[in-house]
């Protein structure tokens, strides 16, 4: 099996990324031609279909961005860390733990007083609430164990989600609404200053986790390997697990539940471009954020005017081209691309 | 080059080694035995620094190993394991691994040196023709050269080996064992290798040490360690040694039940 060249791949995971941009800039109830699209913008007149553009679409797509570029990030470095190509960002229970602080806040109605902030704050703080005990429970003489996180991040995802299921079992009408809403995930978000803080996180995370490329790639080999390739795998597996939990802890708070992106788009860029790290986690990053973009021009047109849940199209979509790619490459007796 | 004083040390409350004194001299093909479970492979954990001494130390070049951090160690000792990982990885990509300690903080790509490094290795271990091979898709014969390849792209002064021929016919038992013999006397490589085979022991290291429930039940030339009565009271076996008469080391043959009943009967 011959991975395909980095001078192919990187290229078109970009224009990946701007069509999907493009696509999702011109596409929408409105109906601005693409042609116009631009004319509008720079012109930069108050007209109505600029503000369309700018206050409405333009922030989707910056948060589609981010949160994608995010959720993929976190899926590379704790599959990679974990060695376990089913472990994706919420298998931790990070978004179960958002969730749980989400609803509470909707039943208390926190956000009648801070209209803005209130549900991404809790949202972040119910996914510390989980973090911060799980990291600590598996530290045993300053050595994190990696199996005790995964079985207690398993737990502590049911245990939240049992808690979220009772809160609905007592919660109002219009409540349950909202809470259910949230769960079930959206890039609609008025406040830029939120969008522009997990546009910056996510970012500078990226730029972060390629300084762990190279250990990355040896911790593939097993933490014993690692430690003979001169890793100091305990200060980089800690690392390396708060910062996948920071990127997924701000994007679930934010946008709430959107799943399968961590997972799908990890497992697509390994079996397109091989183990090594110093590609997956550009390739992913940037697939990430194209496919959540895509994924949510194609929720809020596909029966507009009314929008699904992004979580809908990224299962759907993103669950059938990876069998459809699976399954090419079981026909052609290849071997998987999973670790 | 390797020297542990007094070394306890063990996983959680169990102390596997109890009180070892070891000294491995620069340039020595120095080889470990004994019965599974007698802490072997711990040993070799203690001179990487995976697991750390409860008491005593050990001394790599005269500095105390607990002040080195894990990427000078991994500058001098290259550790070829039990492990085989099934990666989707080209040998070369393998290879080039074992360059990861020379990697400077913002570095994310191996230069040039790097390449004609490992490019170098796998034509020592003769497996230049496979770099583009994957992993997962050779024999064990090949993974345990690419492994011994990776050890060398790291440049060690020192190779230790864990079991390398297990698993592996007499083919690739005489090549793995030749090559880092070649690597031992041309290169000036110091060898510390656990071995379960006694003959592949006594015909290859320069010195044994034999452990024995977590220490070191004796040490010397082959000849000294592989005495009959000492090999029969820590492995609980009948044996019979007699002298390889190309080599003149010592040939360890084992005695079956069924031997030794007839033996008894006819005496």
């Amino acid at each position: 099996m011959k991975h395909r060249k980095m001078t192919f791949l990187l290229p078109a995971a970009c224009v990946f990324l701007v069509a999907a941009a493009f696509v999702a800039i011109a596409s929408g109830s409105a109906g601005i031609p693409l042609r116009r699209v631009f004319t509008i913008i720079f012109e930069g007149k108050a007209t109505p279909e600029y503000s369309i553009l700018m206050d409405i679409r333009l922030p989707r797509i910056i948060l589609g961005f981010a949160v994608g570029g995010a959720l993929s990030l976190a899926g590379v470095i704790l599959q990679g860390m974990f060695r376990n190509p089913l472990v994706e960002p919420y298998t931790l229970g990070i978004s179960g733990g958002a969730a749980l602080g989400a609803s509470v806040c909707i039943i208390l109605k926190l956000h009648n007083f801070l209209p803005m902030t209130a549900l991404p704050v809790s949202g972040f703080l119910g996914a510390c609430l989980v973090i911060l005990p799980l990291y600590f429970l598996n530290m045993r003489r300053s050595v994190l164990h990696m199996q005790g996180i995964l079985l207690t991040g398993v737990m502590t995802s049911f245990i939240s989600s049992s808690l979220v299921v009772l809160i609905l079992a007592i919660s109002r009408t219009e409540e349950l609404h909202s809470i259910v809403f949230w769960i079930m995930g959206s890039l609609e978000e008025p406040s830029w200053v939120l969008i522009l803080i997990v546009a910056a996180v996510s970012v500078v995370c990226f730029f972060l986790s390629y300084s762990f490329a190279p250990s990355m790639n040896a911790l593939s080999l097993g933490e014993e390997e690692a430690a003979h390739l001169g890793i100091d795998t305990e200060r980089t597996k800690k690392q390396l697990f708060l910062m996948a939990s920071l990127l997924t802890g701000i994007s679930v708070s934010l946008t709430g539940i959107i799943g399968f992106v961590g997972l799908i788009v990890p497992h697509f860029v390994r079996i397109m471009a091989g183990y090594d790290h110093r590609r997956l986690l550009v390739l992913s990053f940037i697939t990430g954020a194209g496919f959540l973009i895509l994924c949510d021009t194609i929720a809020r047109t596909v029966i507009a005017p009314i929008e699904l849940p992004v979580g809908v199209i990224t299962g759907i979509l993103g669950g059938s081209v990876f069998i459809y790619v699976l399954s090419r490459r079981f026909m052609s007796g290849r071997s998987g691309g999973a670790l | 080059m390797i020297d542990i004083k007094g070394l306890t040390c063990g996983y959680g409350e169990k102390m596997v080694l109890r009180d070892i004194d070891l000294s491995v001299k620069k340039g020595q093909f120095f080889g470990i035995i004994g019965p599974n479970g007698s802490g072997k492979t711990t040993v070799l954990r203690a001179v990487t620094r995976l697991v750390k001494p409860v008491s005593g130390s050990v001394f790599l070049d005269g500095t105390d190993m607990k002040n080195l951090n894990f990427s000078e160690i991994a500058k001098k000792v290259a550790v070829v394991s039990q492990s085989m990982p099934l990666l989707a990885m080209t040998v070369r990509e393998f290879v080039l691994l074992g360059r990861t300690p020379y990697y400077n903080k913002l570095q994310f790509f191996e230069k040039e040196e790097d390449m004609a490094i490992a490019v170098k290795v796998m034509e020592m271990t003769g497996i230049l023709h496979l770099q583009g091979a994957l992993m997962s898709e050779m024999s064990a014969g090949e993974v345990q050269l690419a492994f011994i390849a990776r050890g060398l792209a790291q440049q060690p002064q020192i190779l230790l080996l864990d079991e390398p021929t297990s698993h592996l016919d007499i083919t690739h038992q005489a090549a793995v064992l030749d090559l880092v013999k070649r690597l031992n006397r041309h290169e000036k490589l110091t060898v510390m290798i656990i071995l379960h085979d006694l003959n592949l022991a006594s015909e290859y290291c320069d010195s044994l040490a034999l452990m024995d429930n977590g220490k070191i039940k004796k040490a010397g030339v082959p000849e000294e360690v592989l005495d009959y009565r000492t090999i029969e009271e820590v492995y609980k076996t009948v044996v019979v040694v007699r002298q390889n008469p190309l080599s003149m080391k010592p040939f360890v043959m084992i005695v079956s039940e069924e031997v030794k009943k007839k033996c008894e009967k006819g005496s």
